[in-house]
């Protein structure tokens, strides 16, 4: 079942990116993806939009119309789906006229506390439908949707107090969760639901994907550039076809692996390269002016953190230096998660490493 | 008016620091259409700039039309009422706030005032851009629930609302919010880069620079371009003409934390440490920032340490400013640092001289 969801999300945004193509008439503002408009307003309304003749899509079309829908949790990383999924096959079940009516969406933009639980989605779940209605092509069963995006903000007073709502009126309501972390929802909520997982893209699907997106955009992307992207966005697609999207606006239909780079914020290799060397030269001063330079030039340490942590992995040194470096760099983390200033933590981070790189004891002793 | 505003290039033609940041961003804005944005970079890097440059392109002269408001916004959270005041800069095309003012209730203007000023569009659709523009300051000074609810009044109302994100450090703004944006990262100029604005400026003043002087304002500067033109103006009030042996001033707060440095090298005892204490005192109460204190601190006494020495300072440095923004009162936390230099640097005076 999970590998069927996954080929489905395949399919949908494939399919999305193909709607976006075809209904120029119905998306009313936007006709180019990449140079124009906002992916967001575009979003694909119904499935069958999105599943070009795949037999997966079928599967989960039939559980549909069978009305046999249970709870579901969808979870998984950012940029996989997950909510064009469950708003796709809202649309799908419903149309556009009973979509209103039959849909509650909320986010955690919306004030999602106890009291809404207990008032607005209590009150919309209580509500009773009538199940003979259709709506031309659309199956309509008789119950409603409340769909809970980003559900792992909710606090779990919130979380419990859902947990009868959702029993008591199953008949009439259903639920969709999407979360990234399944470890935030507790554990009674997430028992109730058929579970979901979305995978990250693999990278040869993601540069598959990525150059039929150039193609259809007129875009110039070499094998060097296609690779640097699927490997920066490390499997969320939305990251991928934001930085491409980013990149193209800014420096035109040609986009280079260089540019890819700034526009994702990544720091070049080079520049984590020097640090790295600065400190195994052991030259305190040489650190220091590496951090400064690294600070001015306005890179984000937490992001400096990450890639300086995937060349120690690899560095050819001892296991025993990899784990003081790896150490301090989780401290720095959550030092930095707390608001700390940035450049005495990487300093931190820097004069730690040297340390252990030229196996100075760890604390200073005097004798 | 002070050379940092009388200079501040308007357009981004005439921006000389970020040529290139600034050609790309003319390209962007001139299609019908563009995306969030979000500027991030060091203080005094050019960021406002860039984002006023920005929005003239955008919308013409009459973004610097701004006026400033001072609301009072009701917002009804469940069961009691909040009143939130927020001072907002707007123009008929833009409105610039500061969200993080509302500590931390800022998650309701995050969701509620935006949602608001999102919603409606613009009166006059002249010049075709049938959008608004909202300038958020400090973004990464917003706590992660009104970070998160950011996100989805992004998505929410890109039709009406355009959001131009500016902070210091693009790692204090979640994952979620980046990816929905444009970034930009603007780097602090490079001292040639200062030299050059610097003689641009002493050119339109009809100053006569001696050769050298630029140079060492835009070392003692610190890659800040604004620092280095209030230097500048600073300096052309104390002498004119300029002397080739002029003494570029230090910031007086500056002064005062290397005779602070300097205090603590020379003694180090709970004496000492009592009237370092008073010192520090001092600069809280003038608001200085006690991180910049801590950090300026740290640098004055790097100077004068042993290497094997530098490595632990650091380390407590680091390790007493985490400390600084968990507590409340920053005055302990700095002066735990001192107390735990004077005490790793007198263990290191009795080993090596007995």
């Amino acid at each position: 079942m999970i590998r069927v969801i996954i080929l489905d999300t395949y399919a949908k945004l494939e399919g999305w990116f193909m709607s976006l193509r075809s209904t120029k008439g119905t998306c009313n503002n936007n006709t180019n993806l990449l140079t124009k408009g906002n992916y967001y307003a575009c979003r694909p309304k119904q499935v069958k939009d999105v599943s070009h003749q795949d037999e997966v899509v079928r599967v989960l079309t039939n559980t549909l119309e069978t009305k046999n829908f249970p709870h579901m949790l969808f979870y998984g990383p950012p940029g996989t789906g997950k909510t064009t999924t469950a708003l796709a096959i809202a649309h799908q079940l419903f149309g556009p006229e009973l979509y209103k009516s039959r849909v509650l969406e909320l986010n955690a933009s919306d004030d999602r506390g106890i009291n809404v639980v207990r008032t607005k989605i209590k009150d919309f779940a209580a509500v009773a439908v009538s199940s003979g209605v259709h709506h031309g092509i659309y199956p309509c069963p008789p119950y409603k949707i409340i769909v809970l995006d980003e559900a792992d903000s909710m606090t779990e007073d919130a979380q419990n107090a859902l947990r009868r709502t959702m029993e008591t009126y199953s008949k009439v309501t259903r639920f969709i969760f999407i979360c990234n972390y399944i470890s935030r929802i507790i554990e009674p909520l997430a028992s109730r639901c058929a579970k979901f997982r979305f995978k990250p893209l693999p990278e040869e699907i993601m540069s598959s994907r990525i150059s039929h997106i150039c193609n259809e955009e007129g875009l110039n992307l070499d094998s060097e550039a296609l690779s640097t992207l699927s490997s920066i966005s490390q499997g969320d697609l939305r990251r991928a076809i934001t930085y491409l999207q980013s990149a193209a606006r800014l420096f035109g239909s040609t986009v280079s692996a260089k540019e890819l780079i700034s526009v994702s914020g990544v720091i070049p290799e080079d520049v984590v390269q020097a640090l790295f060397t600065a400190c195994k030269s052991g030259d305190f001063e040489k650190a220091n002016t590496e951090v400064n330079t690294l600070i001015a030039e306005g890179y984000p340490a937490s992001q400096m953190l990450s890639q300086l942590f995937e060349v120690v992995v690899v560095a050819d040194i001892s296991d025993e230096q990899k784990a003081r470096i790896c150490k301090r760099l989780a401290e720095a983390d959550k030092c930095l998660i707390d608001g700390a200033d940035e450049y005495l933590q990487l300093m931190d981070v820097a004069s730690n490493t040297m340390r252990a790189l030229s196996n100075m004891p760890q604390e200073l002793c005097l004798d | 008016m002070l050379w940092v505003d009388k200079y501040r290039p308007k357009t981004l033609d005439k921006i000389i620091v970020h040529e290139d940041i600034a050609s790309n961003l003319k390209k962007l804005v001139s299609e019908q259409d563009c995306p969030h944005l979000l500027f991030y970079g060091p203080t005094g890097s050019g960021k406002k700039t860039l984002i006023m440059a920005v929005l003239k392109q955008m919308f013409g002269v009459a973004v610097e039309k701004v006026k400033m408001e001072n609301k009072t916004w009701k917002i009804d959270a469940g069961t009691r009422t909040i009143e939130l005041e927020v001072t907002t800069l707007s123009s008929t095309f833009h409105v610039e706030m500061n969200p993080s003012d509302a500590g931390f209730q800022d998650r309701y203007i995050v969701q509620e005032i935006i949602k608001e000023m999102a919603k409606s569009r613009p009166i006059i659709t002249k010049g075709k851009k049938g959008f608004k523009v909202l300038v958020l300051n400090e973004v990464d000074k917003l706590s992660k629930e009104a970070q998160h609810s950011l996100r989805r009044t992004m998505e929410k109302y890109s039709a009406s609302c355009r959001l131009i994100l500016c902070c210091n450090s693009s790692s204090r703004v979640t994952e979620a919010v980046r990816s929905r944006c444009l970034n930009v990262r603007v780097n602090a100029p490079t001292e040639e880069q200062i030299i050059t604005a610097l003689e641009f400026i002493g050119k339109k003043e009809g100053l006569q620079l001696p050769s050298g002087f630029a140079a060492r304002i835009a070392a003692q500067s610190n890659r800040n371009l604004r620092r280095a033109i209030l230097t500048f103006e600073t300096c052309r009030v104390q002498q004119y003409p300029f002397t080739n042996n002029q003494v570029v001033p230090l910031m007086d707060w500056e002064q005062y934390v290397s005779e602070i440095a300097s205090d603590i090298m020379k003694e180090q005892s709970p004496k000492r440490l009592f009237q370092v204490r008073g010192k520090i005192y001092e600069l809280l109460i003038n608001c200085i920032p006690p991180e910049i204190v801590l950090k300026k601190l740290l640098s004055e006494l790097l100077k004068k340490l042993d290497s094997e020495l530098k490595h632990e300072v650091c380390h407590w440095a680091a390790y007493y400013e985490h400390r600084m923004r968990l507590g409340q009162k920053a005055i302990f936390h700095i002066e735990a640092f001192v107390a735990k230099f004077m005490s790793i640097y007198k263990g290191f005076l009795i080993a090596t001289f007995g």
